[in-house]
């Protein structure tokens, strides 16, 4: 499924000929389950993709498989980074040739000092060299992240608050400067502040060398992260795909109106029965007590 | 009685270089893919006994050394009582180990060294690879480095020997301080404690003599090292440290052995007094190679508001058995015992801490870290007495322990008699894999499989690691990658 150009997209549109990341009809099973039941997407550095559905409709189970989770096993279909064989590669194959998975839920760690690890990461991707500039680099970055230097000193995301989590996984990206990057909801769970410094960061990030994937099931990422393409992932398929009106409409009127179309076109959707998934609208309330709705900022 | 108690005790916060991080990344080199430490020298020996022990061979070396007759006595007694003493039976299985088969006495060279120009080359080139006297010059306050059953080279910083300071090989502290040793050997571990114990009573050879007087502190390390180098060969060395009262010292033993075929047995004994407000911190990085037998006995007694701390590193050896134990004699006095052991393909690593709260407002805590790989084996074992009347005593004990492998194995014995009311104690205890969360997300940051596991590993006994000084710290890292690359099986 080729991608509707965004209204405000970028002059090139996307196309999976010798693009960044291709995915062609993607399965993938979490314990013989299909979750993911045939999935393509085409990033392009200088993109940034929202992918948008509702909890349990396999946004996570994309992200790790594209990452390598040697529990979420690819039964059929094709990834290609950069023209090479994604799914051929281990994770650490995979970072190190430029992809990158903001964790929804990033894992603590006892015993392993930030700073070090930060530094082996850097010395994985970059090799020796990039270790020079590591200090200089690493300062910018916390200063940019309002970060303070005695992170380094922590035990990796051990103790860490939601928001200290989303910020060090931010850190970690804009350091291994990736040319694909992953973000899974790494919108939620933030106070003003932390969701402000975040999507800071990003746009900080963004540019022609590198393409996004910003999972969410909010819309208020994407008014500070301006996707160029949208797409709406619902029962383990991209049901539907557009600009950036589209996430306008899901963020009105829910993912119900989507349903319904489906359903009238004969489309058979694989409905999760998620303790957490709303396939209706948000919550109004939910809305007019969103912090981040009164903040003129826009961040772009 | 309340649970999860957390103890730790100021005076054994180690000082924190601030250069430490840097410092630690700095040795980050490549590292060798085995036992680095296994090569081994000509044998050019002054004198080496027969294989296997006899009342003859215990005889042939008090007479050598030129002994008292008490002590000729009480190794001949010691002798005795290893014949008729039966093999543990709890523990590694020992029944391989053949005593017939070891060289009870081999002293490498006639004269003990004052410079390391003294000491024969080969074993000086030993030395010199091992990096003792590098460490020497950067950081150590003294050195004492024992060559199969005999101290070769020794030295004391001249400032420390002026305030008072004794630290010498045990044979000269026997002929030099012949009332001091009379007074305390064997006082804290008699020779009838175990097999091992009388064993080594009969036969002992080196280990260090250290006498800290009042109230002076040895603020830098003491260190001993400890070679075996022949076939079959048998150490054992036997330490006595006495810190009098409000004095301090740290004490750093390391060890290795070529890599032979043949077993080696290794069985020492440690006796530690702590006078009144005096602190001991006793620290062991032993780094065996896979064919030693490591068998040894360390004690020490605390008195009146004294601290000991055991710092014991296990890697390597064939079968270790090890318990550092304290006896609590002191009102206030402390106990700290941190062990980490790993146990790779072949290897056993039975280890763990005891101690004896004999005094009211005693503190104890035994922390245990122990990582198997391939089919090696950890256990450990605890042993907490608190007597009635040592009221408002804390212990807290916690041993966690990793397996790397479908194949290896740990145990945990805890044993807990406690009989006042007016104690708090804690106890914990884990065992883990690791986490496929954990390895995941560090190769997502494209850390290799082997360098994120070798991360998990060292992040996991991080708490040992920190309360070693930061060159100790850099070994144990080292040796650790190392068990992680080497070879399985
Ligand atoms: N580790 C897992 N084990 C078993 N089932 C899982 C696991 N992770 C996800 N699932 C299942 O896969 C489906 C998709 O989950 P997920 O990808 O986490 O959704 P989302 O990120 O969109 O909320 C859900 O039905 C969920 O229960
Ligand atoms: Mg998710």
């Amino acid at each position: 499924m080729v991608a509707a150009p965004a209204t405000n997209a970028p002059i090139h549109q996307s196309s999976s000929d010798g693009a960044t990341l291709a995915i062609r009809d993607l399965h993938v099973n979490i314990d013989s389950r299909e979750i993911i039941h045939g999935i393509d997407l085409t990033v392009n550095k200088g993109e940034v993709h929202a992918i948008l559905g509702p909890n349990g409709s396999g946004k996570s189970t994309l992200a790790y498989a594209l990452m390598g989770h040697p529990r979420y096993a690819v039964t059929s279909g094709e990834v290609e980074l950069k023209g090479e064989d994604l799914l051929a590669m281990s994770a650490d194959e995979r970072s190190r040739n430029g992809l990158f998975l903001c964790f929804q839920y990033p894992t603590s760690i006892p015993g392993i000092q930030m700073g070090n690890f930060l530094r082996l990461a850097m010395k994985a991707r970059f090799g020796d060299a990039a270790i020079k500039t590591f200090r200089k680099e690493l300062t910018e970055k916390l200063r940019i992240l309002k970060m303070d230097e005695s992170y380094m000193r922590r035990y990796l995301n051990e103790g860490f608050s939601g928001g200290e989590k989303k910020k060090a996984e931010i850190l970690q990206m804009a350091l291994l400067k990736p040319e694909i990057a992953i973000m899974d909801e790494t919108d939620s769970g933030l106070d003003v502040d932390a969701f402000k410094v975040v999507a800071d960061g990003v746009n900080a990030m963004r540019g022609p060398d590198v393409g996004f994937v910003v999972i969410t099931h909010y819309n208020r990422m994407l008014e500070y992260i301006k996707p160029d393409f949208v797409h709406v992932l619902i029962g383990g398929k991209i049901v539907k795909s557009g600009g950036p009106e589209l996430a306008l409409a899901v963020d009105q009127h829910g993912y119900q109106p989507i349903l319904e179309e489906l359903r009238e076109q004969g489309v058979e959707i694989e409905l999760m029965e998620e303790a957490g998934a709303t396939y209706a609208r948000e919550e109004p309330t939910e809305r007019e007590h969103d912090p981040f709705r009164s903040h003129g900022l826009t961040g772009l | 009685m309340a649970t999860d108690i957390e103890v730790t005790s100021k005076e054994l916060a180690i000082h924190v270089d601030p250069n430490r991080e840097r410092l630690l990344r700095e040795a980050e080199k490549e590292l060798p893919l085995e036992y680095s430490a296994g090569w081994s020298d000509p044998e050019t020996y002054f004198f080496k006994s027969g294989r296997g022990v006899s009342r003859e061979t215990v005889e042939m070396i008090s007479r050598m050394k030129n002994e008292p007759a008490w002590m000729l006595d009480r190794r001949i007694k010691s002798y005795d009582h290893f014949l008729s003493r039966k093999m543990p039976s709890w523990g590694a299985d020992l029944s391989e180990i053949n005593f017939d088969e070891m060289y009870y006495y081999i002293k490498p060279a006639r004269e003990q060294g004052k410079t390391w120009d003294d000491v024969p080359q080969d074993i000086k080139n030993t030395f010199d690879k091992l990096g003792i006297p590098e460490a020497e010059r950067k950081f150590l306050a003294g050195v004492s480095a024992q060559y199969e059953s005999e101290v070769v080279y020794h030295s004391l910083r001249e400032d420390l020997e002026k305030l008072g300071v004794i630290f010498t090989d045990m044979d000269s502290g026997l002929r030099e301080y012949p009332e001091m040793v009379k007074r305390y050997f064997g006082t804290v571990i008699p020779y009838k404690d175990n097999k091992f114990a009388a064993l080594n009573t009969a036969v002992w050879s080196g280990g260090s003599f250290v006498y800290v007087p009042k109230g002076v502190h040895v603020a830098i390390p003491l260190q001993a090292y400890f070679r075996i180098n022949a076939k079959n060969a048998g150490q054992f060395e036997r330490t006595l440290i006495i810190a009098d009262e409000g004095s301090y010292v740290h004490y750093i033993e390391g060890c290795t052995a070529p890599i032979w075929s043949e077993d080696s047995l290794h069985s020492a004994v440690v006796e530690l007094i702590a006078m009144k407000d005096a602190t001991i911190r006793y620290t062991t990085v032993q780094n065996w190679s896979n064919n030693v037998y490591n068998i040894v006995t360390k004690r020490a007694v605390a008195h009146e508001n004294a601290t000991v701390a055991w710092i014991d590193g296990n890697l390597g050896s064939k079968i270790t058995m090890k318990y550092p134990a304290v006896y609590l004699l002191g009102r206030g006095s402390k106990a700290e015992i941190v062990t980490a052991a790993f146990a790779n393909q072949g290897q056993v690593q039975d280890a763990g801490g005891q101690v004896w709260h004999c005094a009211p407002e005693t503190t104890s805590t035994i922390t245990s870290k122990s990582v198997s790989k391939g089919n090696g084996r950890t256990s450990f074992r605890g042993w907490l007495k608190i007597y009635k009347g040592c009221v408002d005593s804390v212990s807290a004990m916690r041993c966690d322990a990793m397996l790397l492998d479908k194949e290896c194995r740990s145990d945990t014995y805890p044993t807990i008699e406690v009989d006042e009311e007016k104690v708090a104690l804690g106890h914990e205890a884990t065992v883990s894999k690791i986490g496929e969360e954990e390895l995941f997300y560090l190769m997502s940051r494209g850390l290799s499989e082997r360098e994120a596991i070798t991360q998990i590993v060292n992040g996991f006994i991080e708490p040992f690691t920190k309360t070693l000084p930061m060159e100790y710290a850099i070994e144990l890292n080292r040796l650790i990658q190392m068990q992680m690359d080497g070879a399985v099986g």
